[in-house]
């Protein structure tokens, strides 16, 4: 309900932003695919002839595609795990009355705001490293053998890393969700008759689980592009033990300068983020109807 | 819960929750600790807590051999520049939508959302290149373009959930009382808009302040922000766990502390408005 | 002056046409209430005469300019919403002093208006506040306060009085009456409730779905409905209606009889039962089932009378009101 000036108005004033959001997303996937499609190494001079489907069938048949897959997949999936049932029981505890409780939330929230690669190297030398980390003077004290997580272990190390990091993030949103629970609700279903156990599960999970759902589909999308903790840890190693869909694109293009691979790579890893995004949008849209 | 709970159960309560804490914040309670120790007492078997010789020598150091400061401005410039950017842009934009939606006025939305969603690994090679070949690798206005548009989509809804919650009506009011467009925006919307406008800046600073795929890619030295700069210890240096640990210390300390206050507000962007 | 005319005005949202082609002619000085259920484009009606949204055809003319194309300040009216809509970061003064700051007026004159129109609405001991700090009486006049400062050539008012409670709603009510007997100027009034219409109104415009139904004033609207939609919509407790042959015996497809203009007697026309009796002191309303349906009665003072009990109802003839098969009065 307005005027005509004022609708004028008010895609004039849209516009900006969208002008912008287009070319910043729309032209240069445009160009991804098209390199995809060409023979296009940035060290060997010359035409960069159209070559089909060629690059996607190299990166397909590159023996580092399938682990690099399987590792963002179990990347994705170990930390959602750690993150999405640690944040409803954090969630949970974290509401129960208590003395202190704004210092204890601001303590668990704290890891969320350290930046990824401080992250990654405090865990990678402090804690990890079996000489001089904590981890190994631990195993010492209980008369074991230091483990040398990067090594020996460098997926399920990373796992840890970016899971500490994001669980402030899905405790701090299931928390938000556990607190706007309307408390009369609770009280309706224990004059019910409902004990503990079943109002949990009958009232406060359904309850969570809408905002259980957005943080897993808001975390997939983040963890599908994790980055900068594989690239100060573990390069990727050792071998191609920790390399995801991300860094190997990053690897081929920047660090081997084959555009027209790597291009190829950051359209699969496009349309994988997609299937999740298409997910994440609909929740979204239900809501702006509300 | 409305109920008060018996003494014991909120003591039990508290102690488990004070552990579980405490041991989630330990890294960086580590960290913090380690920056003030020498470097032998930072490796030192069995560890040092308390009991070490307090210095601020690695703070000295961690500037003198690599103009830490300079990085710092960077990240203090980039985060701020593109923030402020952003927000130039989004305001404007957020207003049209929420109080002149038309038809298409939710697809719009829902496109821009779908931009965020875009693993930045599908765009890296065309930016690399363009920013190549325009003189824009390792500068700071590269990378304030770059994290402005990353950014832009979380801006926009932020600041519509926000004016949303804004009476149309008042709107109406200051058209009534002879105000033009700009001054409606300025005098009226913006004033009542301050605290939405105020958390969304302090969410895209943080976002940007701690952002590292970019940031990695696009900068080496001149203009490498806090995040390029720390993992440049991932080489041998690193081994240096006390300049390591001041390093850090100084790179997310504003953060934490402009994180803490953001809380509440970091629900809702991060959650595009769906859980509040 | 402030001199109102609409002629062929038209409203269309998309496909619906939610104001078809109304002509509508408001006289210098009067109060004038839009009145009708939800729904009824009488907001959207005050909404294009403020300009706040666009006409779809037809022509608005304010002082015999035409004023379709102009904006909103341009047309010198003033409005006052119904959730007042004042600016909550400033305080009651600088409320009051935007449009005049908007118009360029110099500081003194913009102080020399606020306090005036501070002392005729109270509030001159508020200035400083902010509105979040004020009542819901003191916030409505606040809003009217900010409309009076420019001199508008109207006032316009958006159900102002529907966020207040029932006797602040009363208090107001006088208020804005007093003010407009003391300044004269022409206020359009946009409400749903018809005792509010019938109090202040000079003229009451009825609306049903976007069209006019009868433009007149209160009591001619009370005594003469031109349909049965206005005589429903008009008048508390609502008129009843009959049909059938009780009606035919008036030559009419339904008759209506407002509650009032029935009396109460042991002998009668009708026969009925008490259902319900609600004893006011000043009056007594009754319900009373009979042949015809539940036909309200009102009586005055206190009568003894109580659920269950029988009696005979009598409507006055004069009074009685006769519609045809289309609802149009006979």
């Amino acid at each position: 309900m307005a005027t005509q000036a004022s609708r004028a108005a008010g895609r004039l004033m849209i516009s900006p932003a969208v002008i912008l959001l287009f070319l910043w997303m729309i032209v240069p996937l445009g160009m991804t695919i098209y390199f995809s499609f060409l023979r296009y190494n940035l060290l060997i001079p010359g035409d960069n002839p159209l070559v089909g489907f060629e690059n996607y069938q190299f990166f397909f048949t590159d023996p580092n595609f399938w682990p690099a897959l399987i590792n963002t997949l179990v990347l994705v999936l170990g930390v959602l795990l750690i993150t999405t049932i640690g944040g409803i029981l954090l969630a949970l505890l974290l509401d129960q009355p208590m003395f202190g409780q704004g210092i204890v939330r601001v303590l668990v929230i704290a890891p969320f705001f350290v930046m990824p690669t401080v992250s990654a190297l405090v865990w990678k030398n402090m804690f990890m490293n079996p000489v001089n980390g904590l981890f190994g003077w631990l195993a010492t004290v209980f008369g074991l053998q230091p483990f040398d997580f990067l090594a020996q272990a460098p997926l399920f190390s990373i796992i840890l890393i970016v899971a500490w990091q994001w669980l402030p993030f899905a405790t701090l949103i299931l928390l938000t969700a556990l607190q706007s629970l309307d408390s009369e609700q609770l009280e309706a279903a224990e004059m019910d008759g409902a004990g503990p156990v079943s109002r949990f599960f009958h009232i406060m999970l359904p309850h969570l689980a809408r905002a259980a759902t957005v943080v897993i589909l808001i975390q997939t999308i983040f963890l599908l592009s994790i980055f900068a903790e594989i690239l100060v840890t573990t390069n990727g190693g050792p071998g191609n033990a920790s390399t995801n869909l991300t860094y190997l694109v990053y690897s081929q293009s920047l660090l081997q300068y084959d555009v027209g691979l790597g291009s190829a790579g950051g359209v699969i890893a496009v349309i994988l983020a997609n299937i999740v995004a298409i997910f994440l949008m609909r929740m979204i849209g239900k809501n702006l109807e509300t | 819960m409305a109920r008060e709970s018996t003494p014991q159960r909120k003591i039990v309560v508290t102690v488990i929750a004070w552990i579980i804490a405490l041991a989630i914040f330990f890294p960086i309670l580590w960290t913090i600790l380690t920056s003030f120790k020498t470097e032998a007492q930072a490796i030192a078997i069995p560890p040092r807590f308390l009991n070490f010789d307090w210095t601020l020598a690695n703070y000295v150091t961690v500037q003198e051999r690599s103009n830490y400061f300079g990085h710092f401005m960077n990240s203090v410039i980039i985060s701020l520049g593109s923030t402020i950017l952003a927000l130039a842009v989004a305001i404007p934009a957020a207003w049209s939508m929420a109080f002149v939606p038309g038809k298409r006025t939710k697809d719009v939305l829902m496109w821009m959302l779908s931009t965020k969603m875009m693993p930045a690994v599908g765009v890296l090679i065309p930016i690399y290149l363009l920013f190549r070949d325009w003189g824009l690798l390792d500068t700071r206005a590269g990378l304030i373009i770059v994290l402005m548009l990353m950014n832009l989509p979380i801006v926009v809804w932020m600041l519509y959930t926000y004016f949303k919650e804004i009476p149309g009506e008042i709107l109406e009011a200051a058209r009534m009382d002879g105000a033009s467009l700009g001054k409606e925006i300025l005098y009226v919307l913006t004033p009542m808009a301050v605290p939405g406008i105020a958390s969304t800046l302090l969410l895209n600073i943080i976002l940007a302040w701690n952002e590292a795929f970019w940031t990695l890619n696009l900068t080496t030295s001149n203009a490498a922000p806090l995040s390029t700069f720390i993992a440049s210890y991932s080489s041998p240096e690193g081994l240096f766990y006390a300049k390591l640990s001041a390093a850090s210390t100084l790179a997310i300390a504003p953060i934490l502390i402009l994180g803490w206050f953001s809380q509440k507000q970091l629900v809702r962007g991060l959650t595009f408005g769906a859980v509040k | 002056m402030g001199q109102i005319e609409l002629k062929g005005v038209t409203k269309r949202f998309g496909d619906a046409e939610v104001i078809p082609p109304l002509d509508l002619q408001i006289n210098d000085g009067e109060f004038v209430v839009f009145v009708g259920p939800s729904g009824c484009g009488k907001s959207t009606l005050l909404r294009l005469i403020a300009g706040l949204e666009d006409v779809s055809g037809g022509e608005i003319q304010i002082d015999g300019r035409n004023a379709t194309a102009e904006r909103p300040a341009q047309r010198g009216l003033a409005m006052v919403f119904q959730s007042y809509a004042l600016y909550p970061h400033m305080s009651v003064r600088k409320n009051i002093a935007f449009p005049l700051k908007m118009a360029k007026m110099s500081q003194r004159e913009i102080d020399a208006k606020v306090d005036n129109a501070a002392k005729v609405l109270n509030l001159s001991s508020y200035l400083d506040r902010r509105p979040g700090q004020l009542s819901g009486g003191q916030r409505q006049r606040v809003a009217i306060g900010r409309a009076i400062v420019r001199s508008p050539k109207a006032f316009l008012f958006d159900e102002p009085l529907s966020n207040l409670d029932a006797a602040l709603r009363v208090n107001m009510r006088l208020e804005i009456s007093e003010l407009h007997n003391t300044l004269k100027t022409t206020m359009i009034y946009v409400t749903h409730d018809q005792v509010e219409a019938m109090t202040m109104a000079d003229k009451i415009v009825v609306l049903q779905a976007g069209r006019i139904e009868q433009v007149g004033s209160p009591l001619d609207l009370y005594r003469h409905p031109k349909n049965r939609f206005v005589a429903g919509f008009i008048g508390s407790p609502k008129m009843n209606f009959i049909g059938g042959a009780e009606a035919a015996k008036y030559d009419a497809h339904e008759i209506g009889i407002r509650p009032e203009h029935i009396d109460v007697g042991t002998t009668g026309a009708w026969q009925g039962r008490v259902t319900v009796s609600e004893h006011l002191g000043s009056d007594t309303y009754l319900h009373v089932q009979t042949d015809y349906g539940i036909i309200n009665v009102r009586a005055d003072g206190e009568v003894a009378l109580h659920h269950g009990d029988t009696v005979w109802l009598t409507p006055n003839a004069a009074c009685i009101h006769r519609f045809d098969q289309s609802g149009n009065t006979l």
